[in-house]
């Protein structure tokens, strides 16, 4: 009676004796037809993460994706994982209960601005405090999809839609600061419409212990279509972005004749055709650098500098699950495994005849 | 030395009940804490009621700061802290004056004169001081100074004045032990534990403690002394328990039985908090506690370890249901088992935050959008909450269903004597997770009890995915199918009907039939069980039913209904059990509705059965 037999240890031991076969892209997909809107950029993402799923050697029995409500939260229908969709906003917390209870799966968030930022928004930054082991991917449409077109928490200042006729009078966030602000020890940014380098931000959120936060720019070509051409078209996507990679200095534009430069704590853009600048009098990203993390992450709201994307801001921290556990293991060790019978009769106690 | 105490007389008495009663800052639950375990080690029965302000430290000598425990006890059977009390210890004149009005006339009042200064009768709004003026000549008063006699015992020590006048309580409790006969030890044993690290406060609390017992032994001004002999209880091992501290073992249970970790989701909230604390000890057992964010954090992430093969558990107040709603309704549809602990207070809004009520009975029925049937069970006493919560978990693992536990306020601070189980007793709980991919579909439902599979993640070849939206049966897919959905809405309500034939069937206390039956449910079951034996002894044909079960009701309540001329269904809320009865088994049930943050009082019920019969 008093000795522990815990069923869910016995499945996950069952499970450690298979060997990890090699996966496919493929075996990914569920049997579920995809539903979003043709041309939706939300099939690119889950193009981009059936893509990188088999190269992590994980057992796709071990793996769980987790979403709120939304278009992008029915992602976890078209994985051939474990998957739960569930409430408006919930996710993170429904995702940090799981991964508390079973460290050993593997578990990402699939949410949107609406449901990551809005109703969702507590969720979301305390799962980042807590830095519990969970990767969360933010399809930023600027737009409430699923509900056919109101403005977002991410939505710009005057932003004419269904429910703003007049133009939001809304101040928008900005996502990556949301998640810098709330603590999180990953922080990222990609875009829809460049699938070889959301692969390796993925690859890279996939890897980070800690809760990974990747916001990925997504077109709604139906309700906010064209949202982000600047940032993902090929005419202008050179000059506007910027491909910020640890140890390199941060350049860009189509000639790669342009870099960032920090005067004071301001970023400014600098030419380095002139001769006035070489590469050397540029910033040199350093994804552990919490400064320029927040530096490289307020840029989005700076219209003359390029948008940052890539991987922001990577730290080690320790792990909210592994922690928990540890007190336990300890507890275990000092005390003995719990027994009822010794909780039921512990403290003051007496017969009677 | 004893020969002032042997002159005086030694009463006999059948019960006691005594409230203490001060400042927040005085330290009177603690007193009365310590009063009631040593009163449970000489054998007796008992009932507590701690009543305490919201404020965590009102203004010291304020009405509304008055913190007060009362405990029952006696030698006969106890179900109610008592409807008045026999003494009164009123440590200011805010402690009088709020509670004299539950003071029996001829009761003992023993006031600490020092606390009755000017300032503090002011506050109190007493023109005169109650102690000198005559107004209270229909009690025993004795106004002793405690404040003074407390400094004095410790005038050797060089405490600071603080340090003194926080040791006062004990001076008070000293003599109570004095005038009931209870030994000092038990308190003393506890001083020193509970004070380790600081020898000077086990000395001063033990000194004081002391001196108040003396005080009563070596003063004139006691008239007498009593004895409460021992109740004839059923012999075994016992223990003091409150309601949170059964209901958060009666979880742990429920984890050993069935070999899973339980998980708890939390955000405080009062009175449910204690739970939280409790669970929290207990890492040794695997507990994993979350204080999440939020309520709706507490449910969800419950719901994810429950889908990771854990005991998921949320726990609550009214407020906090509230906002756990949807959630709920998520549990509903992906079927998993979770418990979902209610411990009511007053309401609505934020309400009586420490006070008691039983008005969440319909939220907890009916509180969420669309049909989400959910089992509703409701523990009756303090001890009580320990087989409830388990029987929560039972349900809910082997029905795969959320279920929701109600306990209230005064269950949840209330402490009763209980007779430990016997751990091997407990009901087998027996859960099993899904393995077989062959024939495997998440909502391919057991035949018996119409639960479907638990198949976690971690499970090779079971992958599926599940949400919030409308199910097919069997496959749990997605659908939208008008007749699917009709059938999956009459499906969940037919699996949470079916749990009837998994409880014990309601028997009457009493009668079987007769003029009238009195029907309650929760934490009235003490006054409710009081009030009819006592009308019972008068010869009136009164028989008492309690319900645990309100959804699903037991099978036989019709047929119980049925048998008697009348129904009266007391309640701490406007009516919400009688709704259900009526609605259900179309009886004409007369309802008993009180609505002051205070549980019932037997004399209440007395009254009405007496209009009724
Ligand atoms: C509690 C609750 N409130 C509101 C809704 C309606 N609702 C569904 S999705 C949504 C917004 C989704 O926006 P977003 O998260 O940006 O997702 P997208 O559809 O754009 O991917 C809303 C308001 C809901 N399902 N539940
Ligand atoms: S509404 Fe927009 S976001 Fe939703 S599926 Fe269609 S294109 Fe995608
Ligand atoms: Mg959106």
């Amino acid at each position: 009676m008093s000795e522990h037999t815990n069923l869910v240890e016995e499945i996950i031991k069952d499970t450690k004796k298979n060997p990890t076969q090699k996966y496919t892209a493929k075996d990914f997909q569920s049997d579920q037809d995809v539903r979003w809107c043709p041309g939706c950029g939300d099939y690119s993402i889950l193009a981009q993460v059936q893509r990188v799923m088999p190269e992590l050697d994980i057992p796709k029995h071990n793996m769980v994706f987790v979403s709120g409500i939304g278009c992008s939260s029915r992602f976890p229908y078209y994985m051939d994982t474990y998957g739960f969709h569930g409430i408006h906003g919930r996710a993170p917390a429904i995702a940090s209960g799981l991964k508390i209870a079973r460290p050993d799966l593997t578990i990402w968030v699939a949410t949107g601005d609406g449901d990551g930022l809005s109703i969702g928004g507590n969720h979301l930054i305390h799962i980042c405090r807590r830095n519990i082991d969970v990767k969360i991917l933010l399809f930023n449409n600027q737009i409430y999809g699923l509900t056919k077109g109101q403005y977002s928490p991410t939505s710009e200042f005057g932003k004419v839609t269904k429910s703003t006729p007049y133009g939001s009078v809304d101040h928008p966030f900005n996502p990556l600061l949301v998640a810098l602000g709330a603590e999180a020890s990953f922080v990222s940014r990609t875009l829809d419409r460049d699938p070889k380098h959301m692969q390796s931000v993925i690859r890279r959120a996939a890897e980070h212990k800690g809760t990974s936060f990747v916001e990925i720019y997504q077109n709604c070509n139906v309700f906010n279509d064209g949202a982000f051409f600047t940032f993902t078209e090929k005419e202008t996507k050179d000059d506007n972005v910027l491909f910020v990679e640890h140890g390199k200095p941060m350049i860009f534009g189509k000639e790669k004749d342009k870099g960032i430069k920090l005067e004071g704590f301001t970023p400014t853009v600098v030419s380095l055709k002139d001769g006035k600048y070489s590469p050397s009098d540029l910033i040199v990203h350093n994804e552990t650098d919490t400064m320029l993390s927040f530096i490289l992450a307020r840029m989005s709201n700076i219209a003359d500098l390029p948008r940052p994307v890539g991987v922001i801001y990577a730290v080690n921290r320790p792990l909210y699950e592994a922690e928990m556990s540890k007190q336990i293991q300890k507890a275990i060790e000092k005390q003995g495994e719990g027994n009822l019978e010794k909780l039921l009769n512990h403290g003051e106690t007496w017969e009677i005849h | 030395m004893n020969k002032n105490s042997k002159n005086k007389a030694l009463k006999n008495l059948e019960e006691v009940t005594i409230r203490f009663a001060g400042d927040s800052g005085d330290g009177m639950q603690l007193t009365g804490m310590q009063f009631t375990s040593t009163t449970a080690l000489l054998g007796n029965d008992l009932s507590t009621l701690p009543d305490f302000p919201a404020e965590i430290r009102a203004p010291a000598g304020t009405l509304f700061g008055v913190s007060g425990f009362q405990i029952h006890f006696g030698s006969m059977e106890i179900n109610t802290p008592g409807d008045s009390c026999d003494v009164l210890v009123a440590m200011n004149p805010a402690a009088l004056k709020v509670n004299l009005r539950s003071l029996r006339d001829g009761g003992i009042i023993i006031a600490n004169r020092d606390g009755f200064n000017d300032k503090n009768l002011k506050l109190a709004g007493y023109e005169k001081n109650p102690l000198d003026d005559g107004s209270l000549d229909k009690y025993q008063l004795h106004a002793v100074d405690i404040t003074k006699l407390t400094h004095n015992a410790l005038e050797q020590l060089g405490l600071s004045n603080k340090l003194v006048e926080r040791s006062k309580n004990f001076f008070a409790l000293g003599m109570m032990y004095w005038m009931f006969s209870r030994p000092m030890e038990p308190t003393i044993k506890w001083i020193q534990e509970k004070f380790k690290k600081t020898p000077e406060i086990i000395e001063a609390n033990t000194k004081v403690l002391k001196a108040g017992y003396a005080f009563g032994e070596t003063t004139e001004i006691f008239a007498a002394r009593y004895e409460v002999k021992p109740a004839a209880l059923k012999p075994g091992k016992y223990r003091s328990i409150t309601g949170n501290e059964a209901t958060a073992w009666g979880l742990i249970a429920g984890s050993v039985k069935s070999g899973l970790d339980l998980f708890l989701g939390s955000y405080p909230i009062t009175p449910a908090s204690d739970i939280l604390h409790e669970l929290s000890k207990h890492k040794n057992f695997r507990v994993k506690t979350f204080q999440a964010e939020d309520e709706i954090a507490g449910i969800t992430s419950a719901i994810g370890a429950a889908y990771g093969g854990a005991i998921g558990v949320t726990t609550t107040s009214g407020p906090g249901m509230a906002l756990k709603g949807e959630a709920m309704g998520l549990a509903v549809m992906l079927e998993l088992p979770l418990v979902i602990c209610d411990i009511q207070r007053g309401g609505p809004s934020t309400g009586l935050p420490t006070k008691t009520e039983q008005a969440d009975l319909l939220q907890a029925v009916y509180g969420r959008n669309s049909e989400a049937p959910i089992p509703v069970i409701a523990s009756i006493t303090p001890a009580d909450c320990f087989l409830t919560a388990f029987e929560a978990v039972r349900l809910a693992l082997k029905y795969m269903t959320p279920v929701i536990f109600l306990s209230d306020g005064y269950l949840a601070n209330g402490a009763e004597p209980w007779l430990i189980p016997d751990v091997g007793s407990l009901p087998d709980i027996s859960p099993t997770f899904r393995t077989d991919p062959q024939g495997f579909y998440p909502y391919l439902r057991d035949e018996k009890t119409l639960s479907r599979p638990w198949a976690i993640p971690g499970t090779p070849g079971l992958e599926h995915r599940i949400g919030g939206l409308e199910k097919q049966h069997i496959t749990g897919n997605v659908s939208y199918d008008p007749e699917n959905h009709e059938f999956m809405v009459k499906m969940r309500q037919a699996k949470v009907d079916r749990i009837a034939e998994d409880i014990p069937l309601a028997h009457v206390e009493g009668d079987e039939q007769g003029d009238l039956l009195v029907v309650g449910w929760g934490g009235t079951y003490g006054a409710i069980r009081t009030a009819v034996e006592n009308k019972r002894r008068e010869g009136k044909s009164v028989s008492h039913l309690h319900l645990k079960y309100i959804c699903p009701f037991q099978k036989n309540i019709g047929e119980i209904l049925y048998n008697f001329k009348n129904v009266l269904v007391p309640e701490l809320n406007l009516g919400q059990l009688s709704k259900l009865l009526r609605a259900k088994y179309l009886v004409p049930a007369i309802t008993l509705n009180k609505v002051q943050g205070l549980p019932f009082k037997s004399i209440e019920i007395e009254n009405k059965i007496d209009e009724i019969l």
